[in-house]
C-alpha cells in the first residue's frame, strides 16, 4: 500500500520566481520590445497582455558543445529500405533541419512568450517615472468596496455574528433539552438540604436518585456544549465594484509637418498614460482622436498618428471641433470629458488669443480636466524648461492655467516629462468622490 | 445464477479515478510486480498534481524542490509555448529517484492511465533506480531530497546576504560547467547528513569570522618560493593539486583562489546535483526500456486476470503504442531513436531468446538462449549494465534486422554521408558497436581536462581538450565558457586543443586573447 499526497491544493505558480529573474536578466531587451508594441499597436491596447519574441541576447547558456560541422562520425538509424554497404547519400542543405541527421533539436531560443497585463505595465512605467502609488492605482483593475450580503458559515474571528450565533445556539440548547443552570443547580440545593446519616429509606432514595440524576444532568451539559461550532455564523461581505460613469477622452494633435517621429511616439505615451488612469476609473472610456492643421478633423487612431498633412497651424478649430464633439455626442451631464492635447506649440499668431476665449468661456467648464503638453528638442529643453517664455499658445494657456485649477501644462523633451503634468490627476485620486 | 458476475473482479470500471481506486490498483500491481516479475522497489509515494505543478516541476528540472535561477524560468516558457500549442502533451508522470521513491500522477489522467503510469513509473522506474549499480555507486536516494532543500534554502540565504547578482553569476558559471562537473571514475564523495552540513556550514562561518589579512603577509618557506621550475617541481605541483583534473568544478570548488566559502559552497551543490543526473543520463535507454518493459508485462498480466476490462486494455494499448513509436530514419518526424522503443524492443527480445531462441540466437548469446529464465537474464541486465554495456551485449542480429538498422558515416568535409554497414551478416557486429558507442557518455562529450596551473606565478589555468576523430567544439560557446570559467578562476584561463591520437597541438583560445 503506498502513500498518496493530494498535492492539487498546494500553491501553483512554484517557478514564478524563476520567472521574475528570467524577465529581470532580459529587462533591456523585452523593454524595448513592449515599448515597440505600444508604438505601432492602439493606446487601448497598452492595458493588456503582450506576446514577445525570446530574446536572444543575455539568454543563451554555453557549454562546451561539440561543433555539429566537424570531423568524423557515424549515426545507427532505423528504416534502412534499400541502402547496400558503399552508396553514397547526398547530405541535405546546411541548416535545411533535415531528420536525417540526428541529434536535431528544436531551437528553444527562438519562441515567443506572453507578458501579463502586471508585467507589461512596469515596462511601460520604467522610464516614465511614476511614483509608486501611481503605479499601483494604474495596475489595478477595479476598485470595490466590501459590501455586507448575508451571512457565511464561515470566516474570519472578527466577523462573528454574535446575535446570530447564540440565536442558533439557544435553538439547539432547547431542541437538545440541554440542562438549565438552574435545574443544576435545584437539585445541588436540594442534596445540600438532606442530610445522608441518620435518615430513613425514602430519604436515602431521594438522594441516590438525585445524585445519579445529577450526574445525567452534568455529562449532559458537557456533551451538549453551550456554543457549537455549528451554530457560529459570520457576516459575509461582497466585494462591491464601485460604481463608475463613462468617460470620453479627447486626444488632440497637431499633425502638421513639424510633428515628426519622435515627437509623436512622446506625444502617444502622454495618450497612453491618460487612457490608462481613466480606464481605471471608468467602466466605459471612449476615445476621441481630432488632429488638426489649419483645420481639425476627427479620425481613427491609425490616421491620427501616421498620416501627416501639409498645412498651417490653427489650434482653436481643433478646439472648437472638440466642442462640437461634446455637443452632439457627449453632454458633460452623462459623461466624465478628459482631455489631452499635444504639439509643438507652433500655432497662427492671432489664434492664441481665440484660444483662450473659448478655453475659458466653453471648454473648460465642460472638461474634468485638460492636459497640455508642448513637445520640445531636447536642447531646447534647457533653455525653455523653466520659463514661462515660449510660444504665443504656451502664453495663452498660462493665463488658462491660472484661472482654472483642472488645467495642467508643461513643455516635455523625453518621457521622464510626461508624469509631471497628470501629478494633480494622480493625487486627486483618492478622494475621488465615491458616489 | 451468476452470483459474483465476472464484473465484480475488475479493480476499477469507467475513466475516473478516486483514492480507493488507485490504492486497490497499486496493491493488485504490486503483486504481479513481486510475484511474477521478483521486482524490488523502495517503498513508493504518490502524489497527486495538476497539469500546472506539472509545468512546475518541468521547469525545475523535475525536482520537487530546487534553487531559483532565471534559466529555470526560460525552461517553463518555452514548455509552456509547447504545452499551450498543444504542439507537445506533458508527461502522465514524473517520478523521482529517492527513497521512499516519488511518483507525480496527474489529475488529468483517466483511471486506465493512471494504471499504467502506477506500473511504468512507481514500480518499473523504481527497480532501476533501486538495483542498477549506476545508481547505487553514484547516488544517494535517501539523501537527495534534504539535500535540495538545504541547497535551496542555502542559496535563497546567500541572494538575500550578498545580492541576487552576485549568486546569479556563480550560478551562471556553475552551470556552464555542469557537464565537467562530475566525476566520472572515482566514486563521489557521499553527501553528508544534514548534521554534517551544519557542521560545514559552522566551520565555513567561522572562517569568515576568523579571517585575518595578516596571515597571508607571511613569508614563505624557502621551498614554496623557488620560481626557476624544472620538470620536476612541475610534476610534484601536479600532484599536489591532482592533475590533470576532468572534474573542472571540483577543482575550482577547491583550489580557487578568489572565491569565498559561500561561493564555493554553491559550486558543490551544482556539482552534487550534476552527479546526481549522470547516471540517468547514462541508462536513458535501459531504464525507459524497462520500465516499458514492465508496465507492459503488468498491464497484460492484469487482463489475463480479469482485473482491468477490454476497454481498459484498448486505452492502455494505445498509449503503449505511442509511447513506444518510432518512426524510419526518412520520417520527417524522426528525431533519434526512441530509447522507450529500442529499450523495451531489447528486452522482450531477451525474453524471446530465453524461451524460444534460433540456431542463430544460439551462437551468438550461448549464455542464456534456450534457459527459459528470461527474468534472471533480466534482472541480471537491469541491475549490472548502462545502455553501452548494455547494447553491447544484448542487441541481437534479430532485432537489427527488425529494425532494419543501417550505419552511416559523416565526415564533415564531405557533401555525401556513407553508408558503413547495414543489416547483413557482416554489418552486426559493426552496428552493434557503434550504436553502443553512440550511447557512451564518455566519447559522446568532449574530453577536456585542467592539466595545469602556476598558483605561484600567473596563476594561469590550462585546460585540455583531446580530440578525437576532428570534432571540435563550438567556438562561440566554447569561449563564452572559458569566459565563465575567467570569473570562478579570477586569472587568465587557457583551452588547447590537442589532437587525442597523435598528440598534435591544434588550436589554442585564451581569455587574453578574447579581450584583446
Amino acid at each position: 500500500m503506498p502513500i498518496f499526497i493530494d498535492r492539487r491544493l498546494n500553491p501553483k505558480d512554484k517557478s514564478l520566481g524563476n520567472r521574475q529573474r528570467f524577465l529581470r536578466r532580459v529587462r533591456t531587451e523585452l523593454k524595448r520590445s513592449v515599448q515597440d508594441q505600444i508604438r505601432s499597436g492602439k493606446i487601448a491596447d497598452a492595458d493588456g497582455e503582450h506576446s514577445v519574441s525570446m530574446p536572444i541576447k543575455g539568454t543563451s547558456e554555453p557549454s562546451f558543445r561539440d561543433a555539429k560541422d566537424s570531423g568524423h562520425r557515424q549515426y545507427v538509424l532505423p528504416g534502412n529500405k534499400h541502402f547496400t554497404p558503399g552508396d553514397k547519400l547526398a547530405k541535405p542543405n546546411q541548416g535545411g533541419g533535415s531528420g536525417s541527421s540526428p541529434g536535431l533539436q528544436p531551437s528553444e531560443d527562438d519562441f515567443r512568450f506572453v507578458l501579463s497585463r502586471e508585467e507589461v505595465l512596469d515596462l511601460f512605467f520604467e522610464d516614465l517615472e511614476l511614483p509608486d502609488m501611481v503605479k499601483l492605482n494604474l495596475k489595478e483593475i477595479l476598485a470595490v468596496k466590501p459590501r455586507r450580503a448575508g451571512f457565511s458559515v464561515s470566516g474570519s474571528p472578527t466577523n462573528i455574528n454574535i446575535a446570530r450565533t447564540m440565536r442558533n445556539s439557544h435553538g439547539r440548547r432547547i431542541a437538545l433539552r440541554r440542562p438549565k443552570r438552574e435545574e443544576v443547580e435545584a437539585i445541588i440545593a436540594e442534596l445540600a438540604g438532606l442530610k445522608p446519616d441518620g435518615a430513613d429509606g425514602a430519604v436515602r432514595q431521594r438522594i441516590a436518585w438525585l445524585r445519579t440524576e445529577l450526574d445525567r444532568l452534568e455529562r449532559r451539559r458537557r456533551v451538549i456544549a453551550f456554543v457549537d461550532p455549528v451554530d457560529i455564523r459570520f457576516n459575509r461581505f461582497d466585494p462591491q465594484p464601485l460604481p463608475n460613469a463613462n468617460a470620453v477622452m479627447f486626444c488632440l494633435m497637431d499633425v502638421s509637418g513639424s510633428m515628426g517621429e519622435r515627437e509623436k511616439d512622446l506625444a502617444k505615451r502622454f495618450f497612453v498614460l491618460l487612457h490608462l488612469f481613466l480606464k481605471r476609473r471608468y467602466n466605459r472610456t471612449d476615445i476621441v482622436f481630432i488632429r488638426h492643421t489649419h483645420q481639425a478633423q476627427e479620425v481613427d487612431e491609425d490616421s491620427f498618428f501616421y498620416s501627416t498633412q501639409s498645412g498651417g497651424t490653427v489650434v482653436s478649430t481643433a478646439l472648437e471641433e472638440m466642442h462640437r464633439i461634446i455637443r452632439e455626442r457627449y453632454p458633460s451631464r452623462e459623461w466624465n470629458i478628459y482631455a489631452a492635447q499635444a504639439s509643438d506649440g507652433d500655432n497662427l499668431a492671432t489664434d492664441s488669443e481665440h484660444c483662450l476665449a473659448l478655453m475659458d468661456s466653453e471648454i473648460m467648464r465642460l472638461c474634468q480636466y485638460f492636459a497640455y503638453v508642448e513637445i520640445i528638442d531636447e536642447r531646447e529643453s534647457e533653455i525653455f524648461g523653466s520659463t514661462d517664455n515660449g510660444t504665443s499658445l504656451w502664453r495663452a494657456y498660462r493665463t488658462v492655467k491660472d484661472r482654472w485649477p483642472n488645467f495642467d501644462m508643461s513643455r516635455i523633451a523625453k518621457a521622464a516629462d510626461i508624469y509631471p503634468v497628470f501629478r494633480q490627476l494622480f493625487t486627486k485620486q483618492p478622494t475621488v468622490p465615491r458616489d | 445464477m451468476p452470483k459474483h458476475a465476472p464484473r465484480s473482479d475488475l479493480l476499477f470500471s469507467g475513466s475516473d479515478w478516486n483514492f480507493q481506486t488507485l490504492s486497490r490498483t497499486c496493491d493488485a500491481i504490486e503483486t504481479i510486480a513481486k510475484e511474477q516479475l521478483h521486482l524490488d522497489v523502495y517503498p513508493v509515494q504518490m502524489e497527486i498534481i495538476s497539469s500546472e505543478q506539472m509545468l512546475d516541476a518541468y521547469s525545475s528540472i523535475g525536482m520537487p524542490l530546487m534553487y531559483r535561477h532565471w534559466s529555470f524560468g526560460k525552461h517553463f516558457l518555452y514548455q509552456q509555448l509547447l504545452y499551450r500549442k498543444a504542439g507537445r502533451g506533458l508527461a502522465y508522470e514524473l517520478v523521482i529517484n529517492s527513497n521512499p521513491c516519488i511518483v507525480y500522477l496527474m489529475e488529468e489522467n483517466t483511471m486506465a492511465l493512471q494504471a499504467l503510469v502506477t506500473a511504468h513509473a512507481a514500480f518499473g522506474h523504481n527497480h532501476f533506480f533501486k538495483n542498477n549499480y549506476l545508481f547505487q555507486q553514484w547516488t544517494d536516494a535517501g539523501a537527495i531530497l534534504g539535500y535540495l532543500d538545504f541547497a535551496k534554502s542555502f542559496i535563497a540565504r546567500c541572494e538575500e546576504r550578498h545580492g541576487d547578482a552576485a549568486v546569479e553569476s556563480i550560478l551562471d558559471a556553475a552551470h556552464a560547467l555542469m557537464e565537467q562537473g562530475v566525476f566520472r571514475y572515482r566514486r563521489p564523495p557521499k553527501l553528508s547528513s544534514e548534521k554534517q552540513r551544519e557542521g560545514l556550514r559552522e566551520r565555513l562561518e567561522y572562517e569568515e569570522r576568523s579571517y585575518n589579512d595578516l596571515w597571508r603577509t607571511l613569508p614563505r618557506t624557502a621551498s614554496d618560493g623557488k620560481s626557476d621550475e624544472t620538470h620536476d617541481s612541475i610534476a610534484i605541483r601536479k600532484k599536489a593539486l591532482n592533475l590533470p583534473e576532468e572534474n573542472i568544478l571540483y577543482f575550482l570548488e577547491k583550489n580557487s583562489l578568489i572565491l569565498e566559502p559561500w561561493q564555493r559552497e554553491i559550486l558543490r551543490i551544482v556539482r552534487v546535483i550534476a552527479q546526481y543526473f549522470y547516471p540517468q543520463r547514462q541508462t536513458k535507454v535501459m531504464n525507459e526500456g524497462c520500465a516499458t518493459f514492465v508496465h507492459y508485462t503488468i498491464m497484460h498480466a492484469l487482463f489475463d486476470r480479469g482485473r482491468i476490462s477490454e476497454g481498459t486494455m484498448l486505452e492502455v494499448l494505445r498509449n503503449h503504442s505511442n509511447v513506444v513509436f518510432q518512426p524510419a530514419f526518412d520520417d520527417p518526424r524522426f528525431s533519434g531513436i526512441n530509447p522507450y522503443a529500442l529499450g523495451l524492443d531489447m528486452m522482450q527480445d531477451i525474453q524471446r531468446i530465453a524461451t524460444a531462441p534460433t540456431a542463430e540466437d544460439r551462437d551468438w548469446f550461448p549464455e542464456f538462449a534456450g534457459t527459459g529464465d528470461w527474468r534472471a537474464t533480466l534482472l541480471d541486465a537491469w541491475a549490472n549494465h548502462r545502455d553501452e554495456s548494455f547494447i553491447r551485449q544484448y542487441l541481437s542480429p534479430a532485432l537489427i534486422r527488425k529494425w532494419r538498422m543501417f550505419l552511416l558515416s559523416d565526415t564533415a568535409e564531405e557533401s555525401f554521408y556513407n553508408v558503413a554497414s547495414i543489416h547483413n551478416e557482416r554489418g552486426y557486429e559493426k552496428i552493434r558497436a557503434a550504436l553502443a558507442q553512440s550511447y557512451d557518455i564518455g566519447t559522446n562529450y568532449s574530453d577536456i581536462q585542467i592539466v595545469d596551473v602556476d598558483l605561484l606565478g600567473q596563476r594561469h589555468l590550462r585546460l585540455q581538450h583531446k580530440v578525437t576523430d576532428g570534432v571540435a567544439l563550438e567556438n562561440d560557446n566554447c569561449d563564452a565558457t572559458l569566459r565563465h570559467i575567467q570569473t570562478l578562476w579570477g586569472y587568465e584561463v587557457s583551452l588547447e586543443g590537442v589532437d587525442a591520437q597523435s598528440g598534435a597541438a591544434l588550436y589554442e583560445r585564451s581569455t587574453r586573447q578574447m579581450s584583446e
